[in-house]
């Protein structure tokens, strides 16, 4: 394997702006790389490197590539959101998000692939086939951003974006072995993202380390006229530094560190409490108490969300449409052939949350938990500066191993969904392996407590000093 | 109409608010121009697009809030209405459902319920005989329209006869255009109004069973519609059958009322606040800014014209309803404000009259030009029918009423020797009419008048010509 494609993004930016390396040259390397994809992490690659002048001079990010997830709109580019109801549909117009990240300077290396509009842990639910884990390709790279997690972890892309709704972005991050943010919601605009669940989607980085993930970070966020939900960062993003945690008190909330945590996850994780406790952190457990309701209300929320976000794709407009005798016919038949199991279940279920005489005893109670979740966090916030979990309960899973189980599918955003329906910020470092499989370990703080999560990140990553090269082979 | 029974009519008003962009994207508003020319990603639906409120549209909310004195929320949501449809292209309309920008108020002797914004949906074309989706060859979608800002009036059901339908509406389309917030065109549908109508005995207190008539685009057919569906209720609940709940389309054509959809077939709309937008805050400022910009509405101004001015009822509410008229009276006032009523009528009557419909004051009448014409008229100067030869110049050429009489001479001929004269000539001229004249018969004066005032070019007074006459004839 190349040199080159070794680097971390923030390394190449500099190789880039030294003079030594041609931002054509890392272009065409990793196009290359991915246009072998073996592991169906990509549904789209650029077939060339943008032009000269598609990089502003003196552009931050020196156009560095960068996989997207194929459910931001990109303008003129396969948007497809892993479903075949929008099969080969090209948007005329960017995602705010990635528009931003090109005006900085990153180029479109390509789409990739993801759980059919973001609904899956295992990227197994895309209309475009299975993505392989880089680690074991009999394995699921974890979901929904399986595509863009195992890019970076196999080293088909310097780093990705992806999008997280109840640990779409976290979960992959850690089966994958690399670094994954879920920021603030509302951090970064949602426009053109194709959505799954308005009020829990947001965009985040998959990252080799720590810093890129600082580093992309720093030119997404911002407040979007066109999403009246973002907000304005408070502070810019800063490149972590630091090399202990003196001065932090970690929570370890009990009820998403007992039962149900694969043993070898558990062992990791405690490993790294006791490398964050040598490294100067206070540490004592916590509770929160509404956590265990935390999955079933967001299985009401998202669905809910989703079957009215689904509606649009009718076959009037755009995507696919199967032609019908009647209008109704025409509707029926269009999304019968082109939405997943998963996705029809999940549109059955919210449309059934929020039917009359249903919506106060699910939506409606399903939200009161949702409020109840965030004020236990706000509370731990009170003592703790930051809460750490696994990231997901166990490892990488078997391709095929948990397809016809929805509830045990279901369990791998356990550690993950209190943090989303909270819409606080959330990061998954690599903290180990566990029979030669990676392990995720979870960080969370309060709203736009970003930097100081990345800052502890930062020095545990230093301290564990986790080799992912293997998977880049 | 039998009198054993009583309607109840509510109304619900949908009114495009004439912002210059829509709802919730920056598409500017259209009406006539080339289908799907006014679009974008967030009005389209398209994937990933996000809908952000229009800052307009929710002042122009707050305006006819005032207006209509009803709460205004300091945060209000909005909704999400799910149901499947073409020309609804999220597959769901953005709305406001239990808390609406404005609740309760009054607009005259009709309570109302709340209003609220909402996105008007695109418009489908169906090509084909029928005109309507069920037996179309092709249906096609314009989204110029889809996504238009729309405030939605709910009344109580505080209406009890169709005719007060059409002029309560009268007064709620006055009120919004004096506003400046819509259009309120009902045939091109910026002004939109569905009646809910139920029956019960007279004197009861129950609400009967309540059907929702829709598609009454003009006031003649809100009229129409309301009262084939008393006469529809009446005629079932006679018979000893029962109105059924249902949702009725009026024909405006054939006068024929027929179901679209019946209460088992109602939609399950489940609503949902919209989680892409924020509550939408209303605060102090909003509203100071809002009331500040509120002109005088034309209730209360046709209640002050009855007060201060002393008009009549009718003449007050012609001026106050047409705010362009009730700007031209009021400054025809200032040059002459001692005979209001007079003036009134006189812009009401002779000046519509001879303007039509459009502002008077782009007309060459200025309004103090009619204010001294009127002055002329009650000093005798001029006698009516001259009063309005010289009006007739004004509008032709403009200038002062005064130089018109001097140089067209119609100044009024008074009791001199002159007009007795000319009532000589026209009695000498007809032998006839003097025969009856002197048999009792005072009806045949009219052609003895007639001869005068063509003589007189319509200079004369008739008071004093019947005076001459009797006075010549010994009567």
């Amino acid at each position: 394997m190349s040199e080159l494609l070794e680097l971390t993004a923030a390394q190449a930016i500099e190789r880039i702006e030294d003079g030594d390396v041609a931002a054509g040259e890392l272009f065409d390397a990793y196009r290359a790389r991915a246009a072998a994809d073996e592991l169906n992490a990509f549904t789209w690659v650029a077939e060339a490197a943008p032009a000269g002048d598609g990089v502003p001079p003196g552009a931050p990010l020196a156009g560095v590539p960068l996989a997207v997830k194929d459910l931001f709109c990109t303008e003129g580019v396969p948007s497809q959101s892993g479903s075949k109801i929008l099969e080969d549909y090209r948007p005329p117009y960017t995602a705010t998000a990635v528009e931003k990240l090109q005006q900085a300077g990153a180029t479109l290396l390509g789409k990739t692939n993801q759980d059919e509009f973001a609904m899956g842990s295992s990227t197994e639910n895309s209309a475009f086939g299975p993505t392989r884990n880089p680690w074991d390709r009999e394995r699921v790279p974890g979901g929904s951003s399986g595509g863009s997690a195992a890019a970076v972890a196999g080293g088909l892309a310097p780093w990705a974006l992806g999008t997280d709704t109840g640990g779409s972005i976290r979960q992959p991050a850690a089966l994958c072995g690399i670094v994954g943010l879920k920021p603030t919601y509302g951090a970064i605009s949602r426009y053109g993202m194709i959505a799954f669940a308005s009020s829990l989607d947001q965009a985040g980085p998959f990252t080799r380390d720590v810093t890129d993930a600082a580093l992309l970070l720093r030119h997404m966020v911002g407040q979007d006229r066109c999403d009246s939900t973002s907000l304005a960062f408070p502070e810019e993003i800063a490149l972590p530094q630091g090399v202990d945690l003196r001065g932090l008190t970690l929570g370890v909330p009990e009820e998403l560190t007992g039962e149900g945590i694969e043993s070898g996850v558990r062992e990791a994780f405690n490993a790294t409490l006791a490398l964050a406790e040598q490294l100067g952190a206070r540490i004592e457990t916590c509770s929160l108490p509404h956590a265990p309701h935390a999955l079933s209300a967001y299985y009401l929320i998202a669905p809910a969300e989703a079957s009215a976000n689904l509606a649009r794709f009718d076959g009037v407009r755009y995507g696919l449409r199967v032609d019908a005798d009647d209008l109704l016919g025409m509707y029926t038949q269009t999304r019968e052939a082109g939405f997943g199991a998963e996705v029809k279940r999940r549109i059955m279920l919210g449309t059934y949350a929020l039917s009359s005489g249903y919506y106060d005893a699910y939506y409606g109670r399903a939200q009161q938990v949702r409020t109840k979740v965030a004020e236990d966090f706000r509370a731990a916030f009170e003592r703790f500066d930051l809460l750490v979990t696994p990231t997901a309960p166990s490892v990488a899973f078997r391709l095929g191993e948990k397809v016809d189980d929805p509830l045990a599918m279901y369990l791998n955003d356990v550690c993950t969904v209190p943090m989303s329906l909270a819409g606080i910020p959330a990061v998954s470092i690599p903290n180990g392996l566990s029979d030669g499989l990676p392990v995720g370990f979870q960080l969370c703080g309060p709203a736009f407590s970003e930097n100081r999560l990345l800052r502890a990140a930062y020095v545990l990553e230093q301290a564990l000093d986790f080799d992912a090269s293997a998977a880049r082979r | 109409m039998s009198a054993a029974y009583e309607p109840v009519i509510g109304l619900e008003i949908h009114v495009q608010l004439k912002t210059r962009t829509k709802m919730f994207c920056g598409c500017e508003l259209s009406f006539g121009d080339p289908p799907n020319t006014h679009t974008c990603p967030v009005c389209l639906g398209l994937p990933g697009a996000l809908p952000v409120a229009n800052a307009r549209a929710v002042h122009y909310a707050l305006l006819i809030g005032l207006a209509l004195g009803c709460e205004l929320a300091p945060r209000s949501i909005f909704h999400r209405k799910n149901y499947f449809y073409p020309d609804l292209p999220k597959g769901y309309q953005i709305s406001q459902y239990d808390i609406p920008i404005c609740s309760g108020g009054r607009l005259g002797d009709v309570r109302i319920h709340r209003a609220h914004l909402e996105e008007d949906a695109a418009k489908l074309v169906h090509v084909g005989a029928s005109g309507r989706i069920h037996g179309a060859d092709e249906s096609v979608v314009d989204f110029n329209r889809g996504g238009t800002p729309l405030v939605e009036i709910v009344t109580e059901p505080d209406v009890r006869s169709a005719a007060q339908a059409r002029e309560w509406l009268n007064v709620l389309r006055e009120t919004l255009r004096q506003l400046g917030v819509s259009d309120v065109n009902m045939e091109e549908g910026s002004l939109r109004c569905d009646a809910n109508v139920s029956i019960r005995p007279a004197g009861s207190d129950v609400l009967g069973t309540k059907t929702e008539l829709k598609n009454m685009n003009s006031f003649r057919y809100l009229e129409r519609g309301v009262e084939a569906e008393i006469a529809r209720q009446t005629a079932i609940v006679e018979a000893g059958g029962q109105v059924e709940q249902e949702t009725l389309h009026y024909d405006p054509v054939t006068g024929a009322i027929s179901s679209l959809r019946s209460k088992e077939e109602a939609h399950d709309y489940r609503y949902f606040p919209e989680p892409d937008l924020v509550p939408v805050v209303v605060d102090e400022g909003m509203v100071a800014a809002a009331r500040a910009e509120l002109p005088e509405l034309p209730a209360q101004r046709a209640e002050r014209y009855e007060r201060e001015l002393g008009l009549s009822p009718d003449s007050a509410r012609q001026l106050a309803f047409r705010a362009d008229l009730a700007a031209y009276f009021e400054q025809a006032l200032q040059t002459d404000g001692e005979h209001p009523q007079v003036l009134a009528n006189w812009v009401t009557g002779e000046l519509v009259a001879r303007v039509g419909d459009g502002d008077p004051a782009a007309s060459k009448v200025e309004p103090a030009a009619l204010a001294r014409l009127v002055a002329l008229l009650r000093a005798k100067q001029v006698t009516p029918g001259a009063a309005k030869q010289v009006l007739d110049t004004l509008v032709a050429r403009g200038g002062d009423p005064q130089a018109i009489v001097e140089a067209e001479g119609l100044a009024a001929l008074g009791g001199g020797d002159e007009l007795a004269e000319v009532v000589r000539r026209a009695l000498a001229s007809d032998p006839d009419a003097v025969e009856k004249l002197k048999a009792g018969n005072m009806k045949a004066i009219g052609p003895i008048v007639g001869f005068v005032m063509r003589e007189t070019k319509g200079r004369a007074d008739g008071g004093e010509v019947t005076r001459l006459v009797r006075e010549q004839l010994g009567l």
